[in-house]
């Protein structure tokens, strides 16, 4: 007879390997689903505001100030500047959080944030097992969408624009009648004769590549109609969410978020959310504030660490370094400032470079001429609120201004509308020296286009809801399918079994896959579906014992036949789950993941995983009856 | 245990008329209720302001409403969500950039209407991203289509490919008409739940398509409709078993799941019905009108290497 490897082998068996193989695999996904029986601790979470480290010794004094106040901490640890206290309950929890609050309010600026940190044990985390990262619909918190008003940022782009056309005009002595904007986007510029337009517009060629020109005849006016190239375009909204992202991020340490995430959304869009916070109208409050940005010269007179400020001057801290003395008259402010990009010198040391508008570059020009050689100060200031609690409420009381110095370099030359700062940066110092000088300049508004803010008693009620459904949903097709199949019943549910631990262990291990409620209903869905492999397999197996097959061919039949028609089936379904994940954002999103990761997994375990313990059960064997 | 018997021989084709007749109807019915009451969209898609409270005992919804446009809120809803004490409250989106903050505004009313009222959650939807959505929504099931006649073509045949889309428009389309009758809320999680019975209705499909393929090259001297109606007989136990599943965690969703999961529960057990009923009678039968007969599916002649030498043996 001609015959194939496969059945050299007993009729319904796999290779040793295989169960091998399979045992190890599920024991994997055993160990990385174990981290959420474990539950979570109430935690007190302290960073560093601006990536600045909790040093050990101010580690130490805070526990010691938590003992003196009587809290008993379960456990802490200070990993890489970020301090973390368990501690036993919510009260303990919240007192913790007011006594540190209070205890390093002197001590620098540092974010104290309640937190619910898992409590996998130090083997599990070891192996990089960690809990379900659940959605905010889940555990509570405010998620904001800001858009960026980019038709408010690019007519500010146009202004400045317009006031450095004006200024070049002038200088090359090229008479105009008007420059303004044209009603959507663009400029016109107006000239008395055809002889001053071709002046200026190579003028224009010259002093403004990023501009595309046209000429025409209105009247007795010569016109120059320009506008920014779609290139230029797309700088200037990339620049106006990059700025808006970074003002942002510092905005939110002050609210005191233990895991906020911040990030761009298209192309016009930021996502904000905030874990546990609840009092929106204060999280719109903070994130609504500008920060401005000064340069200053540096009165040298004081030296370094002054004791008194000298007359006209102001003590300010320089970050990370120490107290210097700055002038209080402000050169130019970050109004003035158009972009700031990391760039390198001819060594290639990382450099800032700095764009201000016409008027911004004269006045700069105008002081540092007469300073060459002198340090001047790049002042930050930040309106800050101060909070008290009324009624169980954040109330603001009053406000004040914290002023850093985010640099002071040394002034080498005369500069003017586009300088740089060099200095003995990092890559990453000048990276953030250009976000902070982008912070403070002048900001494309921003506004909230959609809120959702979920309180912490619906997110464990939406949590609750959702084991109770899995659970009832799941006894009942386990039920129903024993009744239904029997032996191979028990089979089918081993597989969906694993197959809950499978989807729960690959999300707890893929980065990013958060657990949402319509993520629940995914798992559930899926529950309901994964049992259809089986169904199929099962059926085809009665249909084969039907025509009088021997039960031993039977099975090998009919998962042999089923297998194409569930591949095909759970494809087409995988597309679906594909274009939610495309179009959807937040719950729909967490849906799509889990319904994705769902039929993979059902598919694995309901035809090999089924499969390997059918082989165990009647492999190799004549049989007279199976139960099914 | 065997919920069908098992020499099944149901004349399926026999109610092929009346079945279309049926689905047409049903179409026709579905389109004219949407176009003519429209869906009750949610906040998702409309825009506006939503919160949700929980109150200590059961709400007066009344004292809510007067409170509320005592304070100058005057286009509102107020409604009891899941329970007496949960109460839910829409505003309509307003023209305006500061209109994020009339959330915040209503729960202080609220505050100060009764002390114990908790906030449970609220949401806001400027009036662009609700349009953007219901654009992106609409395309997200004309792209899954798409993409899943592409492959039931590759995988099949064209003619099933068309079947089978026919089919899942029947079933879409049902199953919003069904929500624009009932009126029940039109949200994001609703959405989601129609893409999921695109993709559950087409898994019973696929796997009627699968068997009829399977039996024209086996069963080589019977007509068309004789073999779809023998496919359509052998995989009806599988139909009723995998759906009778579904249902079961479906109906642990609607009764446990909660008023936030409601919506999604709703969607998915009317499409499920309908897919169940489509898988039979629609897709198989547009397969059949268009013709569809068993040269279609003879596996293309590949020229295997040394296909001749076999014959030796």
């Amino acid at each position: 007879m001609f015959s194939n490897q496969t059945h050299m082998r007993p009729i319904n068996t796999y290779p040793k390997w295989v169960y091998g193989l399979l045992v190890v695999l599920l024991s994997l996904m055993i160990l990385y689903a174990l981290p959420n029986i474990y539950g979570e601790d109430f935690a007190v979470q302290v960073t560093g505001e601006k990536g600045v480290a909790v040093t050990d010794d101010l580690f130490k004094e805070m526990q010691q100030e938590l003992a003196d106040k009587g809290i008993t901490i379960k456990a802490s640890s200070n990993e890489e500047g970020k301090v973390l206290v368990r501690l036993n309950s919510s009260e303990d929890q919240l007192s913790a959080r007011d006594i540190i609050k209070e205890f390093v309010k002197d001590k620098g600026r540092f974010v104290v944030a309640p937190n619910f940190a898992p409590a996998t044990p130090e083997w599990l985390k070891g192996l990089g097992g960690a809990p379900l990262k659940l959605g905010l619909d889940l555990r509570g918190g405010i998620h904001f969408l800001m858009e960026v008003d980019m038709e408010s940022a690019l007519k500010t782009r146009e202004e400045q624009y317009i006031s450095d056309i004006k200024t070049r005009l002038r200088e090359d002595k090229v008479r105009y009648a008007s420059v303004t904007r044209a009603k959507d986007l663009g400029l016109i510029a107006k000239f008395r004769s055809e002889e001053l337009r071709d002046k200026a517009e190579s003028v224009f060629r010259q002093n403004f590549a990023e501009l595309t020109t046209r000429t025409r005849e209105v009247g007795n006016l010569f016109e120059i109609v320009a506008a920014l190239t779609p290139t230029k375009i797309k700088e200037i909204k990339d620049y106006a969410i990059k700025q808006n992202i970074a003002t942002l991020r510092n905005r939110i340490n002050e609210l005191g978020v233990a895991e906020p995430l911040i990030q761009q959304q298209g192309s016009d869009r930021i996502l904000i959310q905030l874990p546990g916070l609840q009092d929106s109208t204060r999280a719109k409050e903070i994130i609504g504030k500008t920060a401005t940005l000064q340069f200053r010269l540096v009165n040298e007179s004081a030296g370094y660490n002054p004791k008194r400020a000298p007359a006209g001057s102001e003590i300010i801290m320089e970050r990370g370094k120490q107290n210097i003395a700055v002038r209080k008259s402000v050169i130019v402010d970050g109004t003035h400032l158009t972009d700031a990009t990391v760039g390198f010198d001819e060594r290639g040391l990382p450099q800032i470079n700095v764009k201000l508008d016409s008027e911004g570059g004269s006045k700069m020009l105008a002081t540092t001429s007469k300073n060459v050689g002198k340090p001047m100060a790049i002042v930050m200031i930040e309106t800050k609120g101060v909070y008290e609690e009324v009624d169980g409420e954040q109330k603001l009381v009053s406000t004040y201004e914290e002023k850093e110095v985010a640099s002071a370099p040394n002034i080498q030359s005369a500069l003017g509308s586009s300088f740089r700062i060099t200095g003995q940066f990092t890559p990453t110092e000048a990276h953030d020296l250009a976000l902070v000088l982008r912070s403070g300049s002048l900001i494309a508004p921003i506004y909230i286009v959609e809120e959702r803010t979920i309180g912490p008693s619906l997110g464990q009620q939406n949590i609750e809801l959702g084991k109770t459904s899995i659970l009832v949903g799941f006894v009942a097709v386990l039920i129903f399918m024993l009744i239904y199949y029997r032996a191979f019943g028990i089979v089918a549910n081993i597989a969906l079994v694993s197959n809950m631990v499978f989807i729960i262990a690959i999300m707890s291990l893929v980065p990013g896959a958060v657990l949402t409620l319509p993520g629940i209903a995914g798992i559930v869905l899926t529950v309901g579906m994964a049992v259809d492999a089986n169904v199929l397999i099962f059926e085809r197996i009665r249909e084969e014992l039907k025509e009088g097959t021997n039960p031993a061919q039977a099975i090998y039949n009919g998962y042999d036949k089923a297998f194409s028609t569930i591949a095909d089936a759970n494809v087409t379904t995988l597309i679906a789950a594909l274009v939610l994940f495309g179009i959807g954002t937040g719950p729909v999103a967490g849906f799509a993941v889990t319904l994705f990761i769902g039929i993979l997994t059902s598919m694995f375990t309901a035809i090999v995983g089924s499969r390997a313990i059918v082989n165990l059960m009647y492999g190799g064997k004549a049989l007279n009856k199976i139960s099914i | 245990m065997k919920i069908l018997k098992s020499n099944l021989n149901i004349d399926f084709i026999k109610f092929k008329k009346i079945a279309a007749v049926f689905s047409v109807l049903l179409m026709i019915a579905s389109i004219v209720t949407v176009s003519t009451k429209g869906l009750n969209f949610g906040l998702d898609f409309t825009g506006g302001t939503l919160i949700e409270v929980g109150y200590q005992s059961d709400a007066d919804i009344n004292k809510i409403k007067s409170d509320l446009n005592a304070a100058g809120f005057s286009k509102i809803m107020v409604q009891n969500f899941g329970t007496a004490r949960d109460v839910i409250i829409r505003l309509a989106p307003v023209e305006g950039k500061d209109s994020s903050k009339i959330g915040n505004e209503v729960h202080a009313v609220l505050k100060k209407g009764s002390a114990d009222v908790e906030m449970h959650r609220i949401e806001f939807v400027g009036a662009s991203v609700g349009e953007e959505l219901t654009e992106q929504g609409g395309l997200a099931i004309i792209v899954a289509l798409i993409g899943i006649l592409i492959y039931v073509s590759l995988r099949f045949e064209w003619k099933f490919a068309l079947g089978s889309v026919a089919a899942l428009a029947h079933d879409v389309l049902i199953t919003v008409g069904l929500f624009s009758l009932i009126q029940m809320e039109f949200d994001l999680t609703v959405l989601a739940a129609v893409l999921a019975v695109i993709g559950y209705s087409l898994n019973d499909t696929i796997v009627v398509f699968d068997r009829i393929r399977e039996n024209f090259l086996k069963l080589r001297k019977q007509d068309s409709s004789k073999v779809v109606n023998i496919s359509l007989n052998q995989t009806l136990s599988r139909t009723i078993m995998t759906s009778i599943t579904t249902m079961l965690v479906l109906l642990a969703l609607f009764f446990l799941g909660g008023a936030t999961i409601h919506g999604f529960a709703t969607a998915l057990i009317m499409g499920v019905l309908v897919g169940t009923y489509s898988s039979i009678y629609v897709a198989s039968n547009v397969a059949l009108a268009l013709g569809i007969c068993k040269e279609d599916l003879m596996p293309p002649e590949v020229e295997k290497e040394g296909a001749d030498q076999e014959a030796l043996m």
